[in-house]
């Protein structure tokens, strides 16, 4: 031990071990290779799954009729004209704005859980466990049952958008406590959100006549059924505008991650992000469940496993999980359109079926890690 | 190898005191009727190492978020370059100050380089981002990281984050550094290495204010020592001149001895231990030297 321990030890080469390969071996990629092959199959899987079930059903179309159909639509003398005699209409009609909900629900719900995620810093954050979706569709069956019509066709989207902002703030601003949001406040938040949305659905249930306790009804179980274009022009430019609004968020989320203080010391505006991005939450959550009814746990589920696939960096994780959504509940709409010949299951029954108990490993799982309950 | 110019450059440094880069007077905070910081005045200079000790609650953290712009003290000014702290940007303070706070989490599994290349957010949109790769690459290193980068940031114990985090702040390049307690979890070589780049970043024309509990840390590493006690600056100066064995006894309340290193002549601090009083150690006879023995044996 001297006394001249030269100040810049550390830089000094000596004091590094050298590992082989240590200064040419680049430093790990900012966005894996996986990426790539992971957006090549889920959009493949789009593809393939949005012609399979446009053509499924009480009326089947092979998959070459529906291209045929489909390139017709759009003015292209391409493909073969679908066999039976109604099938172009069936398809144009019926199966095509209900696959295209599908893609567009299943892309905002699963952005909105991702979104939501990375502002709460928690993996269980989701618009349907903390009771966004129950806010929305509060909003939504009230202007049923009053017979609020200020904005035409729009009132119910728009009231749900209402709904489920004030359902996502009321979380914010309950479930949070020094910039994070414990596991255990976030879900009994939900809970009681959840409970109050759900009493306030009775009264309307209660309040209403007949017809409108069946809409008030499908809402609390969700369905494609009688998807029609009129409601996709609707939902359409939501969701589009609430992803394009996530995926420029996505970096400064990644910063969120390290914490307020520290998002704020890297610069990040935090108050301003947080309520942008509790809006944006709000969007796409009203966009989903405006005409589609609480379709629960699929912001929970796809994000989720995109992490486990490509890490958490926000920038992937928004669109890809959008991507994956629209996958999830395309698959889910098929299935629940051919499970049971002649019935159209509620789709957000088989949501919560599968994603219910993924939750509950979900839960075991983050309890198990240091910190997830403190 | 520029690291290294750039420390033997800066060994001139008392010329590079051109003036404070922050700048507080007067700083109070109140909390619920309790004043956490009374009325500091302190001048963080360019090309120094500045550590700020003190007893538990003596208002050292808290000092800190002030600095750092997180906290508007309930009296008094901060100014950061001559401008109120309060209105700098956030953005633009982020090219100019990084902060190591003490408790450092993640919230989702971000490898460690990802984490340090959170670091250069900052800097996007501007010329320096071409040098982002660089800069991690160096930071990681300075850090001695470079091995932990593809590994998952929960998946690493307290030293190991606190030094992936100290590579993020390094990689912000700012000029002024705001640490608190960068070494509490380290063990001596890293606990060195940390403080080590410290120096050299201030050698290099930057400013560095450091939170530490370790005294003989302090005197070793320290241009300047302030000495916080019940919110108010107790002593502030050189390290010889502020680290005595009277004012630390005084303000830790507790006996405190500081001398000559015999060899280096380098100062030391030493708090007397109740358990380490003259001849217990050596004395056989001792009731706890023997059963030591044993549990060793």
């Amino acid at each position: 031990m001297t006394a001249t321990v030269p100040t810049d030890a550390p830089a000094d080469g000596g004091t590094r071990t050298a590992l082989p390969g240590d200064d040419p071996r680049p430093l790990p990629p900012a966005v894996p290779g996986r990426v790539a092959w992971l957006f090549g199959g889920l959009t493949a899987a789009l593809a393939v799954l949005a012609v399979v079930s446009a053509g499924s059903g009480q009326l089947h179309v092979p998959p070459d009729e529906v291209l045929g159909a489909l390139a017709r639509g759009l003015g292209l003398d391409l493909g073969p004209e679908p066999s039976h005699p109604n099938g172009y209409a069936a398809l144009w009609t019926i199966r095509f704005p209900r696959v295209v909900m599908a893609i567009l629900v299943g892309a905002a719900l699963a952005a909105a859980g991702a979104l939501m995620q990375g502002v709460f810093g928690n993996p269980l954050a989701e618009p349907g466990v903390v009771g966004v979706s129950s806010g929305a569709a509060v909003a939504a069956s009230a202007t049923i049952v009053l017979g609020v019509t200020v904005a035409g066709p729009w009132t119910t989207a728009g009231a749900a958008f209402l709904g489920g902002l004030v359902a996502t703030f009321a979380v914010y601003a309950l479930a949070r406590s020094g910039g994070r949001t414990e596991v255990v406040t976030l879900v009994l938040t939900g809970v009681a959100i959840n409970a109050v949305c759900g009493a306030v659905l009775a009264l309307f249930t209660f309040l209403g006549d007949t017809q409108e306790r069946e809409q008030i009804i499908f809402w609390q179980l969700g369905s494609l059924n009688g998807t029609r274009w009129a409601y996709v022009g609707i939902v359409a430019p939501l969701v589009l505008v609430g992803l394009v609004a996530s995926v420029l968020m996505a970096r400064r989320l990644d910063l969120l991650a390290l914490g307020e203080r520290s998002a704020r010391h890297l610069g990040v505006d935090v108050e301003r992000l947080r309520i942008v991005a509790v809006v944006v939450v709000a969007l796409l959550t009203a966009a989903a469940v405006a005409f589609c009814g609480i379709i629960s746990f699929v912001g929970l589920v796809v994000p989720h496993l995109v992490r486990m696939a490509v890490g958490p960096g926000h920038r992937v994780l928004v669109p890809a999980s959008a991507l994956g959504g629209a996958v999830l509940l395309l698959a889910a709409d098929l299935v629940a359109r051919t499970a049971v010949p002649y019935a159209d299951l509620p789709i957000g029954m088989l949501t919560a079926l599968v994603g219910g108990p993924f939750f509950l490993w979900l839960v075991r799982r983050t309890r198990r890690q240091a910190g997830g309950w403190a | 190898m520029s690291a290294r110019s750039r420390g033997t450059v800066g060994l001139v440094r008392t010329d590079r005191r051109t003036g404070a880069l922050l700048r507080a007077r007067g700083a109070t905070v109140r909390v619920d009727g309790t004043t956490l910081l009374d009325g500091v005045d302190l001048d963080v200079l360019a090309g120094e190492v500045l550590v700020v000790v003190g007893p538990n609650g003596a208002g050292k953290s808290t000092l800190l978020s002030v600095l750092a712009g997180d906290r508007a003290p309930d009296a008094g000014t901060v100014t950061f370059d001559g401008a109120p702290l309060a209105t700098v940007r956030p953005a633009e303070l982020a090219r100019h100050r990084g902060v190591l706070l003490q408790e450092n989490r993640v919230s989702f599994p971000f490898r460690v380089v990802d984490v340090v290349r959170m670091g250069r957010a900052p800097w996007r949109g501007t010329d320096a981002e071409d040098r982002d790769e660089d800069v991690v690459a160096r930071a990681l290193d300075d850090a001695d990281v470079t091995r932990l980068a593809a590994r998952r940031y929960p998946t690493l114990s307290g030293g190991e984050k606190s030094r992936a985090t100290f590579a993020r702040v390094l990689a912000q390049e700012p000029r002024l550094l705001l640490l608190d307690e960068p070494t509490a979890a380290l063990d001596v070589k890293h606990q060195e290495r940390v403080l080590a780049r410290a120096r050299e970043h201030a050698r290099a024309g930057g400013a560095v204010v450091v939170v530490l509990h370790d005294l003989a840390l302090a005197a070793a590493w320290a241009d300047r020592v302030l000495v916080l006690a019940g919110g108010r600056v107790a002593a502030d100066g050189a390290p010889a001149a502020v680290l005595t064995t009277d004012l630390l006894t005084a303000v830790y309340d507790h006996p405190v001895d500081v001398l000559p290193h015999p060899v280096t002549g380098a100062l030391l601090v030493l708090p007397r231990h109740a358990a380490g009083t003259v001849g217990a150690p050596a004395d056989p006879t001792a009731p706890t030297a023997p059963s030591l023995a044993e549990d060793l044996a």
